[in-house]
């Protein structure tokens, strides 16, 4: 895994006050928010769809071995590969040996976060191809030598003026020399630029939001029809999927269709649906000639045995990010690795160790708005709570933390004691900060108080409030 | 490399699952919910594909398609030439227009294609690539234009499933379903056509 050299807390900080950042968040959550609502609005099955969807992908997990190999059946029936990398390693080592066998010189790739997440582009490059990312978001952060900061839009956090400094700096060399200004003009460049790539290309590896067992086919969708000219155009098309993207059939993948795109971008549907099936055919005219799917597991069998099963149904729309508090203020980089936001606060650790991302499960509010727009029903409040319970058993917790919870445990577990603390704390609290009906500093809460204050008691316990509103009642 | 992939992801499940070897399978009963909606499927069609950004020309008949594409193109300032897909065998080209098969090359900037199926539901067009309908038609050219016979419309997608399931046709290299022509917001979420596939998708709507 790529490994930040910096602390999460670090990470914040910078996040909170680059101002350009948290513009670019404010106005790319607020939009994706109105549309989705709006199209949740208008479609009254939308809740019969995420049940059903969970149900699918529930019967799936249970029978994901029979699902994978009929699937496997089905590709080679239809003159495809499969390959199957129980590691990142294994993954990035069958890949780079299928661009090796082709002679690959040029790579385009549609969107994937399973090659995000395997470190595909570092390891190809190294091995000395050039690899090119076409969808568009993509192809800035590939310019900028920057992560994804979003599952589905990976460049949100840069402005227009960014990417017109970054073209200029890359495609000048290549003949284009006007400093561009306008959104239009940008894509423009970018459509002729990556165009020449495209032709170009020897393997073309994209994403595959789902593969069906009935047919053998992946299916991604896009917006630009970037996936489709990178698996058209190349002589190999390599497709990379986690283990728990099969479906049983093409019905099945449409009840995830309807979601999807509602979900992730707030569209009825994305602008291009692609099912692939097998390379080329006797007497096509287009295509590759070679076509493999490389089915990665890295961690997910694991996961399917133990308390975070229901991760596996995640189909990356990215909703949870849109509506986490958390995530809109820090953006995507905060993160420290590819899958931001809640997902990602589940997956980051599940996959590279509870040990190596503390602070991801316990940047959480719980306040469960993730798991009320996730369209496969994920509970992520309580996967987060599961991990920070198992981070608090293996002694990962820091500390003064564990002190501090370990106090409060014998405290909450003791009610007399209780309520006899804070009959004598409330009413001190209340007089302390009657002046200002708040309370500026507490001792021991430093860290919380410097950036907030906390509102002041307003004189008695609950206890106390709720026997005196019984009584009234009476 | 470890050779021993597939064994070991495969163990590794059914160990998670709790068993050693494959269990059978009990399909899942029921299916997943179809959006309702009222009214005239291909009317549906018509305006969930003017909301993508498609245009949509009604036809009378065959005879009106090279007319109909002439005009297309001149309103486009296109060059009077055209990638069509061999498929569209019947249709009398005007002279004046120089039509070519094949797949698409790079400099092709406008194309001609028919479709399997469309689709009500969400608007979409639906292709099978093969030899007489190459994939690149609809994705390099600028200007896509398809031929919709009014009887293909579908209701649902499960509609177009049923459709090639019985049409017995194996399953061909490339299915698209096609609603629009191609579109980017990932610049300020400023939504722009024409990002990397056609610019235009224009259908020609034939009745009877």
């Amino acid at each position: 895994m790529h490994a930040p050299t910096t602390t999460f807390a670090q990470r914040v900080s910078v996040a909170i006050l680059d101002k350009r950042l948290q513009a670019a968040l404010d106005h790319a959550s607020g939009g994706f928010l109105k549309k989705r609502a709006a199209l949740v609005e208008a479609l009254p099955e939308f809740e019969a769809l995420r049940e059903r969807a969970r149900d699918i992908k529930d019967h799936v997990l249970a029978n994901l071995d029979t699902y994978l190999e009929r699937y496997e059946a089905e590709v080679k029936r239809q003159g495809g590969h499969v390959h199957w990398a129980a590691t990142a390693e294994d993954a990035r080592e069958i890949i780079l040996a299928i661009c090796r066998k082709a002679n690959a010189k040029t790579i385009t790739k549609g969107k994937s976060m399973v090659s995000e997440e395997i470190g595909l582009n570092e390891a190809l490059e190294a091995a000395g191809h050039e690899v090119i990312e076409t969808d568009l978001g993509e192809y800035i952060i590939q310019l900028a030598k920057e992560p994804p900061s979003h599952i589905i839009v990976p460049a949100v956090h840069k402005t227009k003026a960014q990417v017109g400094d970054l073209f200029d700096l890359h495609h000048r060399p290549l003949g284009y020399t006007k400093h561009l200004t306008e959104v239009s003009e940008m894509v423009n460049e970018a459509r002729q630029v990556l165009r020449g790539h495209y032709f170009r290309a020897d393997v073309g590896i994209t994403g595959g939001n789902f593969l069906v067992a009935e047919t053998g086919s992946s299916i991604i969708v896009t917006n630009e029809g970037n996936g489709d000219l990178t698996q058209s155009l190349a002589r190999v098309h390599i497709v990379t999927s986690g283990i728990e993207r099969v479906v049983p059939t093409l019905d099945d993948a449409t009840t995830f269709l309807r979601l999807l795109a509602r979900s992730a971008t707030g569209q009825e549907t994305e602008t291009y649906t692609t099912l692939s099936t097998g390379p080329k055919r006797a007497g096509d005219l287009d295509g590759p000639e070679e076509y493999h799917v490389v089915l990665v597991d890295n961690g997910r069998s694991k996961m399917l045995g133990g308390a975070f099963r229901e991760m596996l149904r995640c189909i990356r729309c990215g909703a949870c990010l849109n509506h986490c508090p958390v995530y809109t203020s820090i953006g995507g980089h905060a993160y420290g690795w590819v899958y931001p936001g809640p997902m990602g606060s589940v997956l980051t650790p599940l996959i590279n160790g509870i040990d190596k991302a503390y602070d991801l499960p316990n940047a959480c509010t719980l306040n469960g708005r993730c798991q009320t727009v996730c369209p496969v029903k994920i509970p992520l409040p309580g996967l987060l709570r599961e991990i920070r319970r198992q981070q608090f058993e293996q002694g990962i917790t820091p500390g003064v933390i564990r002190v501090a919870l370990e106090a409060w445990a014998v405290l909450a577990r003791r009610a007399g004691l209780y309520h006899r603390l804070m009959r004598f704390s409330i009413p001190l609290l209340s007089r302390l900060g009657r002046r200002r009906g708040s309370l500026g500093w507490l001792p021991l809460a430093g860290g919380w108080t410097d950036t907030r204050d906390l509102p002041a008691p307003q004189g008695r316990t609950f206890q106390q409030a709720w026997k005196a509103q019984r009584g009234a009642r009476r | 490399m470890r050779h021993d992939g597939r064994e070991r992801v495969l163990a590794q499940i059914r160990q998670s699952l709790g068993r050693t070897g494959a269990k059978p399978l009990q399909p899942l009963p029921g299916a997943g919910p179809r959006p309702a909606y009222e009214g005239d499927v291909v009317e549906h069609f018509v305006a969930k594909m003017r909301e993508k950004a498609a245009t949509v020309e009604p036809l009378n008949s065959l005879a009106d398609v090279g007319a109909a594409v002439q005009r297309f193109l001149d309103q486009m300032h296109a060059p009077p030439r055209l990638r069509a897909a061999r498929a569209l065998t019947d249709i009398a080209w005007p002279e004046s227009l120089q039509v070519e098969h094949g797949a698409a090359r790079r400099e092709d900037v406008s194309s001609v294609t028919p479709c399997f199926a469309a689709l009500a539901e969400s608007g979409g067009i639906v292709t099978l690539s093969g030899p007489d309908t190459p994939s690149t038609l609809n994705f390099v050219p600028d200007n896509h234009i398809v031929l919709v016979y009014a009887t293909q419309v579908q209701r649902h997608l499960e509609d177009v499933w049923a459709l090639w399931r019985a049409s017995g046709r194996p399953m061909p290299r490339t299915l698209n379903i096609i609603s629009g022509p191609s579109r980017t917001a990932d610049i300020e979420q400023t939504i722009q056509l024409g990002a990397h596939g056609p610019r235009r998708l224009h259908i020609l709507l034939l009745h009877g």
